[in-house]
């Protein structure tokens, strides 16, 4: 029988030192909603869990002075969700992350968390790819720091080195006229797992579309940032031409797999029906910034 | 039998006895019972579909530190194939002794073959991995299509159909007049073909026990079934325990829908026990109860109904296969015998055939097999409906049966209530409400009907007034349904008291008398009969007792109102007695006041309902949703209308999962590829609207309170009403469940029908 082991250090360093010693039998312990789930199943089996949720930088929701966010990887959904500002400024990453399990799990599950399990479906991911956010990484070598789609590696894996941990997603400043939206597709209402997930954050000027991002799930080994979708929307007034071409831009950037959450034929064309539906839903809240 | 009216309790939304202790979780489910010195069981499964089993080495894992027994098929009773069929209820002890562990073969991945306890379940878990299996992987066959090809592979060798080696189990067929004359009369014929897939009943608490066996012998089982009666007998038989020694106690249930009324766990904890000399205890993951408990069948079923210009149906035919897993036993009594039932057909023809195949062996699910005949019966009966241009009730009202209408599977049936559901939905609010209309969005109705036989069996009772003149009810039915609510209420309005002085509990095999399993919307039916016999006759000695005391007739003594009073002032002028003045004076006048009735009951009604569906459906993304659904039911008698609508309603949420998203998924290798709740995609409260109930109720007059099973019939129209209120919606018809989205969507897309007419 092996034995487990549990740490939950104060700070960074001690964390980064005991995870580090533990190799590859460390696991990072954030809400834990998919690392319990995995260790229940068998599926991993670790010799050491640190958790991080003492660490306060990793618990922190911090609105800059530039009027960005800095949200702490630890930060639980239901955190982020009763924070008085993120909601206003990123209604979309707020709407991904709240999505992910259900109301018990938003009270652990946390963004940090959701990147790190490398699920190419995980909710958050395309809303903070569409966000720009940025990751701060730690680990033995110092910070660094990555745009958040360079994060993945592939389904259940990560380019972080051995030792890293998430630190913190750095939000950008908001332009006036700026907003976000994410929406998944799923078979049922709740309590499942996106068969194709779209997040487009905008910004509007006199109703032309100056700046986007589209991150695109569920599609692809990884979540993908959809820079020509992105480009066919910018100069546009959103009109059905734009969309269209944004729309088939998704489409055309999948490369799903048939299994048992959907097909290749479905999931290719639900992320072009997806891209548009996200962008009205971005373009009618950034009217109103 | 007149039913009474004007009841106080009966009719009445009591309190249910189990609410508080499930809403503040206090109940008592299987795996929640734990004793001293306690180990655990763990079962290693066949990875696996079809392999021949050549040897089982077990010494490593029982060299294992903390490994206290292991066991094999070697310890469990062999029935053999040679001698023939030993029947337990509707089960064959020769599949299930190789269903709870495989013999000659492994049969379906997760099929168990070896067990082992330990002091610890990692340990138990470890051990199993030691166990060295040398199999023979042979080819394996899923699908019906596939297990009915003349090459396929057989799963077992001894079983022949037609005289050759095949995986077709059995065939029965009901018939009524004759097919080729009645289809000549027809204006119309349609035939479709329909596929379902295999869909587990999805109860939330997974198998478990606890077992001791006593260095004696005596054996006690905790576990979770739908019939502690049923467990000691199937345990009994497994391991040749006589079924004195074993007292299995019933732990409050955590859902079965049918899944538990055979047995997985108890004959290997009780075997292990036996080894071991210590208690026990088993409790299944989520992805067991997937892998390797009964789902109920996929099906393929082809449906042909005639009806004339003015809208008479003529003819039908039926053919219905299911999928019975590893070993024989698929419902195609449900299918084949349910289908057509709501019906006056006089020409008809319905088989049913029993298809083996590599995945878990069936168990029964709500009304076994009748959803999935009705499924493609009802989704014809629309279409026949559409090309005649009558509107889908007035068509079924047309043909509805009625008293004095044969049966093609054997009744003549009594005064039924069918009609008067078809008449309650035309009428209802829902079908004279319009559609609404969304940018994006299309909205249809569908309506469908369903049959199911219900059944009465054996009961027993035991009633018994407390010395403080309150009373115990023990009944010997695990209580799925509200059969405790419904007791009390019935009890209570016996004996003319508040129904909270009425306390009714399930007994274990030890201290009550045989009760046959909960099953076939028996239990309310069959236990009202002995308790009301009971109470009955504790009225009579209430009577006689008070006669004694005011020295008058017993004749002269009526019981009303909670006491007994002089049936006139002739009789005699005296204060009343009540319940609780001649508990007080039990000892003095003859003892304790008890009394006991078992019984074989008759006189069961089968239950009709109709259902009206609304659908809506986001054409871009595939997606259709049940946005207003009304479940009409002939309920017989409401005994607890509350709990009548939980079950209509309950009913209907299984069959909208059905419809649209259950499903079991296969890997190449033919393993369940969605063995938990995210992928296996049940649905949640949210993705269903309230489901509306309209209860109408045509007593059932061989019940003494004109009970009728209310509990499997709501979940045999549902998936046919999805179904139509779906292409009510969209123009194109689905051959095939689920209706999930990228299915919808690819129907959406595409430009012909699927299947013209004929």
């Amino acid at each position: 029988m092996t034995e487990l082991r549990y740490l939950a250090p104060n700070s960074l360093d001690e964390a980064i030192k005991a995870f580090v010693a533990a190799g590859s039998a460390g696991r990072i312990l954030a809400g834990g909603t998919d690392l319990l789930v995995q260790m229940r199943a068998g599926v991993v089996k670790p010799g050491l869990i640190v958790d991080i949720k003492k660490i306060s930088e990793m618990t922190t929701i911090e609105e800059t002075a530039d009027g960005g966010f800095r949200v702490g990887a630890a930060v639980s959904g239901m955190a982020l969700h009763d924070h008085p500002r993120f909601g206003k400024v990123w209604p979309g990453v707020l709407e991904a992350v709240n999505l992910i399990g259900s109301k018990q799990v938003q009270g652990r599950a946390s963004a940090g968390g959701n990147l790190c399990n490398g699920s190419p479906a995980g909710d958050s991911v395309p809303a903070m790819v569409a966000a720009g956010a940025i990751v701060t990484i730690q680990g033995p070598d110092g910070r660094r720091e990555l745009p958040v789609e360079q994060v993945p590696a592939g389904p259940g894996r990560t380019n972080l080195k051995p030792g890293e941990i998430v630190v913190s997603f750095a939000l950008p400043p908001r332009p006036k006229g700026s907003s976000d939206a994410y929406l998944r597709m799923i078979p049922r209402t709740e309590m499942d797992i996106a068969v194709v997930g779209l997040g487009v954050s905008l910004t509007l000027k006199d109703g032309v579309c100056t700046a986007a991002r589209v991150g695109l799930g569920a599609v692809a080994p990884t979540v993908l940032l959809v820079e020509s979708a992105a480009r066919a929307l910018i100069g546009s007034k959103l009109d059905d031409a734009a969309l269209n071409a944004a729309a088939a831009a998704c489409s055309a950037a999948c490369r799903p797999i048939d299994d048992k959450r959907g097909t290749i034929a479905y999931r290719t064309k639900v992320a072009g029906v997806l891209l548009k539906r996200t962008t009205a839903i971005a373009a009618k809240r950034a009217e109103g910034n | 039998m007149n039913v009474v009216t004007n009841n106080k309790w009966i009719g009445q939304r009591t309190i249910r006895p189990d609410g508080m202790d499930k809403v503040t979780g206090r109940a008592q489910f299987a795996a929640d019972t734990n004793m001293p010195g306690m180990i655990w069981g763990k079962v290693l499964r066949s990875p696996h579909a079809h392999a021949r089993i050549k040897s089982i080495n077990t010494a490593k894992a029982e060299a294992l530190p903390g490994v206290k027994a292991v066991v094999t098929a070697r310890d469990i009773v062999d029935f053999t194939i040679e001698k023939g069929a030993v029947m337990l209820g509707i089960q064959d002890m020769r599949w299930m002794c190789r269903n709870v562990m495989a013999r000659e073969k492994a049969l379906f991945p997760g099929h168990p073959v070896a067990a082992v306890a330990a002091t610890s379940e990692a340990i138990a878990a470890e051990a199993c991995k030691l166990i060295e299996v040398d199999y023979e992987v042979l080819p394996f066959v899923i699908e019906i299509e596939d297990a009915i090809k003349p090459d396929a592979p057989i799963l077992h060798e001894f079983n022949k159909f037609e005289g050759k080696p095949s995986n077709i189990a059995g065939r029965l067929e009901h018939k009524k007049g004759d097919i080729a004359e009645g289809f000549k009369k027809a204006d119309i014929v349609i035939e479709r073909t329909f596929t379902t897939r295999p869909v587990h009943q999805g109860y939330i608490e997974p198998h478990a026990c606890l077992i001791s066996v006593t260095p004696d012998g005596k054996t006690t089982i905790w576990s979770s079934s739908q019939g502690q009666f049923m467990v000691r007998a199937m345990t009994s038989l497994l391991t040749g325990i006589p079924q004195s020694d074993i007292r299995a106690i019933p732990a409050e249930i955590g859902g079965g829908f049918g899944g538990k009324t055979i047995v997985y766990l108890e004959p290997l904890a009780t075997i292990l026990a036996k080894k071991s000399g210590r208690p026990v205890k088993m409790v299944m993951t989520r992805e067991e109860v997937m892998r390797a408990t009964g789902p109920t069948s996929g099906s393929k079923s082809t449906v042909k109904i005639g009806a004339t210009r003015d809208g008479k149906i003529v003819a039908a035919h039926g053919t219905f296969y299911l999928q019975a897993g590893a070993l024989p036993g698929s419902p195609i009594r449900g299918a084949a015998g349910c289908s057509f039932t709501p019906y006056d057909i006089p020409n008809l023809l319905s088989e049913g055939y029993d298809v083996c195949s590599n995945r878990s062996k069936v168990a029964a699910y709500r009304a076994p097999g009748a959803p999935i005949g009705a499924y493609a019966v009802e989704c014809v009966l629309d279409e026949v409906a559409e090309a005649l241009k009558m509107d889908p009730l007035d068509f079924r009202l047309k043909n509805a049966a009625r008293e004095g209408v044969k049966a093609a599977h054997g009744p003549t049936f009594p005064r039924i209530g069918y009609i008067e559901t078809l008449e309650a939905a035309r009428q209802s609010d829902h079908y004279k409400a319009p559609l609404g209309k969304l940018p994006g969005k299309l909205q249809g109705r569908g309506v469908a009907s369903g049959f199911w036989f219900n059944a009465g069996g054996e009961s027993s009772a035991q009633v018994n007034i407390t010395e403080d003149g309150n009373v115990v009810v023990t009944t010997g039915h695990p209580d799925i349904g509200g059969s405790r609510a419904g007791i009390a209420n019935i009890c209570a309005e016996l004996l003319g008291i508040d129904y909270r002085r009425v306390s009714v509990i399930i007994g274990d095999t030890q201290t009550i008398g045989f009760s046959n399993l909960t099953g076939g919307s028996r239990v309310l039916f069959a236990s009202s009969i002995v308790v009301t016999q009971s109470t009955e006759q504790i009225i009579k000695t209430l009577r006689e007792r008070a006669a004694k005391i005011w020295e008058i007739d017993p004749e002269a003594v009526k019981w009303e109102d909670g006491a007994a009073h002089p049936v006139s002032p002739n009789a005699g002028q005296f204060p009343p007695l009540t319940l609780k003045d001649l508990a007080e004076k039990a000892p003095a006048m003859g003892g304790p006041i008890g009394a006991g009735v078992q019984l074989n009951t008759q006189g069961a009604d089968g239950g009709f309902g109709t259902h009206i569906c609304d659908v809506e459906v986001d054409v871009d993304l595939g997606i259709a949703r049940v946005i207003r659904y009304t479940a009409v039911q002939d309920v017989g008698r409401a005994i607890h209308p509350g709990y009548v609508e939980g079950q209509l309603q309950g009913g209907v949420a299984q069959g909208i999962g059905w419809a649209l998203n259950e499903e079991y998924i296969y890997t190449k290798e033919g393993k369940v590829d969605n063995p938990g709740f995210l992928d296996y995609r049940m649905p949640v409260c949210s993705d269903l609207p309230m489901i509306d109930c309209i209860m109408v109720e045509v007593p059932n007059p061989k019940h003494p309170q004109g009970v009728k099973g209310v509990g499997e019939v709501p979940l045999v129209p549902v998936m046919a009403a999805v179904a139509n209120a779906i292409y009510n919606a969209l123009g194109k018809r689905f051959y095939s469940l689920p209706m999930s989205p990228p299915k919808v969507l690819e129907v959406i897309d595409t430009p012909a029908p699927r299947q013209a007419a004929e």
